[in-house]
């Protein structure tokens, strides 16, 4: 768990749970805080808690215990339509039976605006997602990726100060979602407004924040920048979850400081980084990335233990050779390899021998 | 924008034309011909399957309608019976009684009718057609053609002296004007209407006007009963939308209770809550809020009509809006909150406005089915609380005035095909969901 929430954040969750039933917990003791202008992205499997918690931070469901503060102020009694929160949902929630212009005039109006400030904001919003010539459409004329484009404008046209996506790209095709992944990230950062993003993508994820929050089981698993969720994972879940990953498991062999030997349950030494495991004899699950598994043994370190591997499948995709190897009883041990012209390509039914860089074999706790 | 996903590029292959221009499939046959034969199966499919209902429909509906339509403009009563005296009438100027010929001529018509076998006699239609425009009509046809074989020259005296309705230019006027095969005159009684001496166009006495006062209140109960659907149905509907699945079944059956409980027994339930010692008064009375002399009578009028028949109708009020309220996924209303709406403003401009199609829907439906409502208002409708339909119904089954039930039926069917005209002018028929 990431360390208690500090109250200075921009947005913070101070010991928030959350029950539907009274008898099981959607969200235990979730502590976030969210900075000014930070890009955050809640990301876990379906059920995890996080679309509730984004729920909870818009004002449609009420926190059982805990509380909620926004700008230093707590909103668990404050209305949704009063908090100034943009959201832009999941299905784009465009107003069918109102134009493109309407659809972004509605928030200016339920402040009561005036009408040129009302078009002279509407205008500078759709030239920011450069929907500009749409402004008659109705939404059911546009494609997903120009609804898109109204959404977020209608969600920025108030300017407010924090912005909520759930999910917005889930509807979009791969090409057209990439782009708009940094269209996003590019606006949101311009416009120096705070972003809580909710996605099960962990590429999305990945890509788009500043600050990744993983969830399972309504906890946060891991907090941290992109780079360190993907290479120094805390436990075997965020392992798994994010990118791809090799697990082998055995007994903790000796501890040595940043390094220990692990014996996998086939009898095999290797090595590996101590992260969740202290002390001689524990059960440990280690996790290896396909990319840092090596096969040339001139590029290891001289004394680093090596492992058989019987080669299983050999996928050519292009840029990378992508090996599927059965090591230590595991079938589906990859090695990711890049294409380069030294490059081997093993054939099924190789025996080669592959290690790691001690610092890349992370143990972990046992699942 | 980066987002066009149109290839633009044309693939030459296949598009060959003829000198025609049109364009050919690979073996050289024109691309229409082969299409059309590849969908003729589909077609023909299709065909079969709705082709029993067609049927139904043309021969139980479709053409019983064609038929009571004409039924209120056909006229062969006076054609067929008086086939001489109205040749003869042809030189009467209308002004005093006809000359010894043309009572001649309704001699010789009237002997001629004798000679035919008994079902095919004409005076009988004669006599009650000529009765629904003089009511003494009836008696005085069938009266004098059961003597007219005594009579002898001159005709005249001997008719005049048979009844003295042959004394009248009226009756006269009457048999000319309606010596044709096509009649307005049921369509006249229809709106209240009928001809004055002088064949002119007038609205019948005050006190004997009936039809138009009584479509006013057919239409002015339709929309009241329309709008009470509405306000009960709304809500409820509202409610069951945002049920799960399983609990909006259970209230369904609720709603849908009056579909499926006889209609008697519904309306002796009716009667017992309703009737002037029924369980509402004697409750009111009982709590001291009306005095027993004030009893509030609410059935065999029209308070009872509109109650009864907004039960029966809620269903088909509730059923469409719940259609088209499901489909309204939540996050609109939130949406609305979250840029700042308050809850009322968000239904008001976001909910309420994608509700329209089924609230049209529902008030089409039950404005159409209450302004033909028979059996309700026949029931405990008393004497106001009729309406058109109780009124057709007499004509058919007890005045047996056939061709004015069928002008009535025909004003109502086209008054209600008029109305979805405007109702699909102003809404359009697109945005109807019947669920």
């Amino acid at each position: 768990m990431s360390a208690s929430a500090s109250q200075d954040g921009f947005v913070v969750f101070d010991k928030v749970q959350k029950s539907y039933d009274g008898e099981t917990l959607v969200v235990k003791d979730l502590n976030l805080s969210v900075g000014k202008g930070e890009f955050l992205t809640m990301l876990g499997p379906s059920g995890s808690g996080k679309t509730t918690c984004l729920m909870m931070l818009a004002g449609f469901e009420t926190a059982t215990n805990g509380e909620i503060l926004l700008d230093g102020k707590p909103i668990n009694s404050v209305p949704p339509h009063k908090r100034g929160i943009g959201m832009v949902f999941q299905n784009y929630a465009l107003f069918p039976h109102m134009s493109v212009g309407e659809n972004l005039s509605f928030p200016l109006e339920v402040r009561g605006m005036g009408k040129s400030d009302r078009e002279a904001k509407i205008r500078r919003a759709l030239d920011m997602v450069q929907m500009g010539d749409f402004i008659n459409r109705r939404p059911a004329q546009l494609s997903g990726g120009q609804q898109q484009r109204i959404a977020l404008a209608r969600a920025l046209v108030f300017e407010p100060e924090l912005v909520l996506m759930d999910e917005p790209l889930g509807a979009l095709d791969k090409q057209l979602r990439e782009h708009m992944q940094f269209e996003i990230t590019r606006l949101a950062h311009d416009l120096g407004i705070t972003t809580v993003y909710v996605t099960h993508d962990q590429t999305e994820a990945l890509t788009m924040s500043d600050n990744v929050a993983v969830f399972d089981d309504g906890r946060i698993q891991q907090l941290d920048p992109p780079d360190v969720l993907y290479e120094a994972p805390k436990n075997s879940f965020v392992a798994q979850f994010i990118g791809e990953n090799n697990t082998l498991d055995g007994v903790v062999k000796e501890i040595k400081g940043e390094h220990c030997v692990v014996e996998l349950d086939g009898g095999e030494l290797i090595d590996a980084k101590p992260v969740n495991v202290s002390k001689v004899g524990e059960r440990t699950r280690v996790s290896i990335r396909p990319e840092r598994v090596e096969a040339n043994k001139d590029r290891l370190a001289g004394d680093a233990h090596t492992i058989k591997a019987k080669v299983l499948e050999f996928i050519y995709m292009g840029d990378v050779f992508r090996t599927r190897l059965k090591v230590a009883g595991n079938e589906n041990f990859i090695m990711k390899t890049r294409n380069a012209p030294d490059q081997v390509r093993h054939k099924p039914g190789d025996m080669i021998e592959i290690g790691w860089m001690p610092t890349d074999c992370r143990a972990l706790d046992f699942g | 924008m980066a987002m066009s996903d149109a290839s633009g590029n044309d693939v030459a292959i296949g598009n060959e034309t003829d000198s025609k221009g049109r364009l050919l499939t690979s073996d050289g046959r024109p691309l229409r011909a082969a299409l059309e034969r590849a969908n003729r199966r589909r077609k023909l499919t299709a065909f079969g399957l709705v082709a029993p209902l067609l049927a139904f429909i043309v021969i139980f509906f479709a053409f019983p309608i064609v038929q009571m339509m004409w039924r209120s403009v056909d006229n062969p009563a006076v054609v067929e019976a008086l086939p001489r005296t109205l040749e003869a009438l042809q030189d009467w100027n209308g002004e005093e009684l006809p000359s010894e010929d043309v009572y001649r001529a309704l001699y010789e018509d009237m002997m001629a009718d004798q000679d035919l076998p008994r079902l095919e006699q004409k005076i009988g239609p004669l006599a009650v057609r000529l009765n629904y425009e003089v009511s003494a009509a009836r008696g005085a046809i069938s009266r004098t053609s059961r003597n007219v074989d005594e009579f002898e020259a001159p005709y005249k005296e001997a008719f005049m002296d048979a009844h003295r309705l042959w004394r009248d230019t009226e009756i006269w006027r009457i048999i000319e004007r309606e010596g044709r095969p096509l009649t307005a005159s049921y369509y006249l009684a229809a709106v209240d209407a009928e001809y004055n001496e002088n064949n002119e166009i007038v609205r019948t006495d005050e006190n004997r006007r009936i039809y138009v006062a009584l479509f006013g209140r057919t239409f002015a109960m339709s929309l009241v009963i329309t709008f009470m659907t509405f306000a009960l149905g709304f809500p409820i509907a509202y409610y069951l939308s945002s049920l799960p699945m399983s609990k909006a079944n259970l209230l369904m059956i609720a709603v849908l209770l009056p579909f499926w409980t006889s209609l008697l027994v519904r309306t002796s339930a009716w009667i017992v809550l309703l009737q002037g010692q029924g369980v509402i008064n004697d409750t009111l009375v009982g709590l001291g809020i009306l005095d027993d002399e004030n009893r509030l009578s609410m059935i065999y009028n029209q308070t009872g009509t509109i109650i009864a028949m907004t039960h029966i109708l809620l269903p088909f009020m509730v059923l469409p809006l719940y259609s088209v309220m499901k489909t309204i996924p939540p996050s609109y209303t939130r949406a609305a909150k979250s840029l700042g709406a308050t809850p009322w403003t968000a239904f008001r401009r976001v909910y309420f406005p994608q509700t329209l199609p089924g609230i049209a829907a529902g008030g089409v439906l039950v404005f159409i089915i209450s302004i033909g409502y028979y059996i309700t208002p026949a029931l405990v409708g008393g004497q106001d609380g009729r309406m058109i339909s109780n009124e057709i119904a007499r004509h058919i089954q007890s005045s047996l005035n056939w061709g004015l039930a069928a002008a009535l039926g025909s004003m109502l069917l086209v008054s209600v095909l008029l109305l979805y005209w405007l109702f699909n002018k102003l809404v359009g028929t697109d945005s109807l969901k019947f669920g």
